[in-house]
């Protein structure tokens, strides 16, 4: 073992990244345990991607320190190369190439044993559920198939961080559960993951530790509970029957995340009678008409509402 | 803790094997060309189109203008012209080759597969000398089926096994310089449709020059660039050897011309393959 286990797999302090004007990381600090599952949670364009490029040596942050498996990123992007193993949002594999080719390609560029290789090709393909697809060109693989086989590519080096960016995004429920328990198998073997997701219901699986990022910074950091027991409640969702009315309730009641195309507010708010009398009340005063109003039990989805509405981050960073 | 879970690098610190890389990436190459061979299809048809054409419709009347010792009809000019043409001929078959190497370079940049072998540590070059060695190869087998079917239409080379020789390891050489500077064009265009434009003065260069007409029947301004751009000379130097004319300076000129290609291209092309990744 080339790490003490006290070591943290990923230690990052102070990363930035720009493009030109625009801030896309402002300062993020990341530590990541060796053998956990770490996610960075965040909207479209809230720097995820841009994370795992720069952590997986794709492209250099403007400032920071960065250790990824005991290697500085900046000084060895070789050694980190060598310990890590990389997933991205874009499907990675060789489309003209079968499933067999893509992996015996993978073992080839690890200089592995022509022997070895085929033994670790054939069992990742078994693994992934692949061995029947294993003879077909990736050209012809559904989507699910294409990610099981990025991630068996990932594999045959044996990373010990591995790098998984939105690994589900768009794969159907039972491809999502399966590539769920191919990760929950990794990290029993002891690999460290470090997950981006949109998907709050993925974090909250999956994930020993949450980072929400919001606009490059990284606005909570936690487990799953720790990020629920921020808000103290869940939220009130309202519908209304015209956009007039919904812009009418949203300048009286302010901080709110609007859903315009089902003419809906949502308001946080803890669901007890007397802040639901307070906020119908306040909605009476302006005699603003609700189609329709629901109660909702917190979840991580209104975690994360709150952490990157509008003007709220400052509040709840430093609650 | 399991122990297929820290196989990690040696201690010591991880080496290159930039050989056996580019043999690994070779080899997925070669297997691209073969799971795709529509492409090499079109590459090969491309130059052999040109020669049909150049032999049987333009030949007759083209090889008379040519002033050779007899003026005995079309059916003689057109074997003369056959045996003119054919050098330009066989350059534009490698030609397209490049043409070809920058498309296949194109197609991998927009594929996530680059990216994840830029996250892998393996020899980066080794990426780019994959191509630029199956493109070779590539060359190889089309300028074998294209010499052979210029035999069939009346190429009539002089050339004896020594003669022979040289040419295959000249153009080995042409190649080699020409896929370099396609690889540095493939990465440079931002799709596959680009890639295949950017090549297409490298196909028409031979026009320009001594390929398929002499270059002293050409206005001033043209003729001195046909005589000095680098197509020129390589064509008079397979032109010299196949039909053992004399070759004069143009081999050297053809060389350092093939050397400072290469090496621009290749300094190019890494200097592009390690900039910042974007996408």
């Amino acid at each position: 073992m080339t790490i003490k286990q006290s070591r943290p797999a990923i230690a990052a302090t102070g990363l930035r990244k720009s493009f030109g004007d625009q801030v896309v990381l402002d300062g993020l600090d990341l530590n990541v345990r060796q053998g956990t599952v770490f996610s960075l949670l965040g909207a479209n364009g809230a720097g995820k991607t841009t994370t795992v490029k720069i952590l997986s040596t794709l492209i250099s942050a403007d400032a920071g320190d960065v250790q990824v498996a005991g290697h500085d990123l900046a000084r060895e992007p070789d050694a980190v190369r060598a310990a890590i193993g990389v997933t991205g949002q874009f499907s990675a594999v060789d489309n003209l190439l079968t499933g067999t080719e893509n992996l015996l390609l993978m073992a080839d560029l690890h200089h592995l044993a022509r022997r070895e290789g085929r033994r670790r090709a054939a069992r990742l393909l078994e693994q992934f559920d692949l061995t029947e697809a294993g003879r077909k060109p990736a050209s012809t693989y559904s989507g699910g198939m294409r990610r099981r086989l990025d991630l068996a590519m990932t594999l045959v080096g044996s990373p010990r961080v591995i790098f998984l960016d939105e690994p589900t995004t768009g794969l159907d429920p039972r491809s999502r559960r399966n590539m769920w328990q191919i990760i929950r198998d990794l990290v029993a073997g002891g690999v460290t993951i470090f997950l981006t997701t949109q998907y709050l219901e993925e974090a909250d699986e999956l994930a020993d530790r949450i980072a929400v990022l919001d606009h490059g910074r990284m606005v909570a950091e936690g487990t799953a509970e720790e990020l629920k027991r921020r808000i103290p409640g869940g939220h009130v969702r309202l519908r209304f029957a015209d956009p007039q009315r919904l812009d009418a309730a949203m300048r009286v009641l302010g901080q709110t995340s609007r859903d315009n195309d089902a003419l809906a507010l949502r308001v946080p708010s803890d669901g007890s009678l007397r802040s639901l009398k307070a906020l119908i009340g306040r909605l009476d005063d302006r005699a603003i008409e609700v189609d329709e109003l629901s109660v909702h039990t917190p979840d991580l989805d209104d975690v994360f509402l709150a952490l990157t509405g509008n003007s709220t981050n400052e509040k709840v960073t430093t609650q | 803790m399991s122990t297929h879970a820290f196989t990690g690098p040696a201690p010591a610190g991880p080496r290159f094997h930039p050989l056996r890389d580019s043999a690994t990436m070779l080899r997925r190459n070669l297997k691209h060309m073969l799971r795709y061979p529509s492409m090499t299809v079109m590459l090969v048809g491309m130059p052999i189109v040109f020669l049909l054409l150049f032999v049987y419709v333009f030949g007759g009347t083209l090889g008379a203008g040519l002033g050779g010792p007899m003026h005995s009809g079309a059916a003689h000019g057109r074997a003369e012209y056959a045996n003119y043409v054919a050098p330009a001929i066989i350059l534009m078959t490698v030609t397209a080759t490049v043409q070809g190497t920058a498309i296949s370079i194109a197609m991998d940049m927009t594929e996530g597969i680059i990216a994840r072998f830029r996250t892998m540590h393996i020899a980066r070059v080794s990426v780019l000398t994959g191509h630029v060695l199956g493109s070779v190869i590539q060359a190889v087998f089309s300028l074998a089926i294209v010499i052979g079917v210029a035999l069939l239409v009346g190429f009539r080379p002089v050339a004896g096994l020594g003669a022979w020789l040289a040419t295959a390891g000249f153009l080995v050489t042409v190649t080699f310089a020409l896929v370099w500077l396609s690889v540095a064009l493939g990465q440079v265009s931002k799709s596959v449709e680009t890639a295949s434009n950017l090549p297409m003065p490298l196909v028409l260069l031979p026009f320009l020059g001594s390929g398929f007409v002499p270059t002293d029947s050409m206005p001033a301004g043209l003729r001195w660039f046909a005589e000095y751009q680098p197509f020129t000379p390589i064509i008079e130097t397979l032109r010299g050897l196949l039909m053992d004319k004399p070759i004069g300076n143009n081999a050297w000129i053809a060389l350092a011309w093939c050397a400072l290609i290469a090496l621009g291209g290749y300094l190019w092309s890494k200097k592009l393959f390690n900039r910042e990744y974007s996408r």
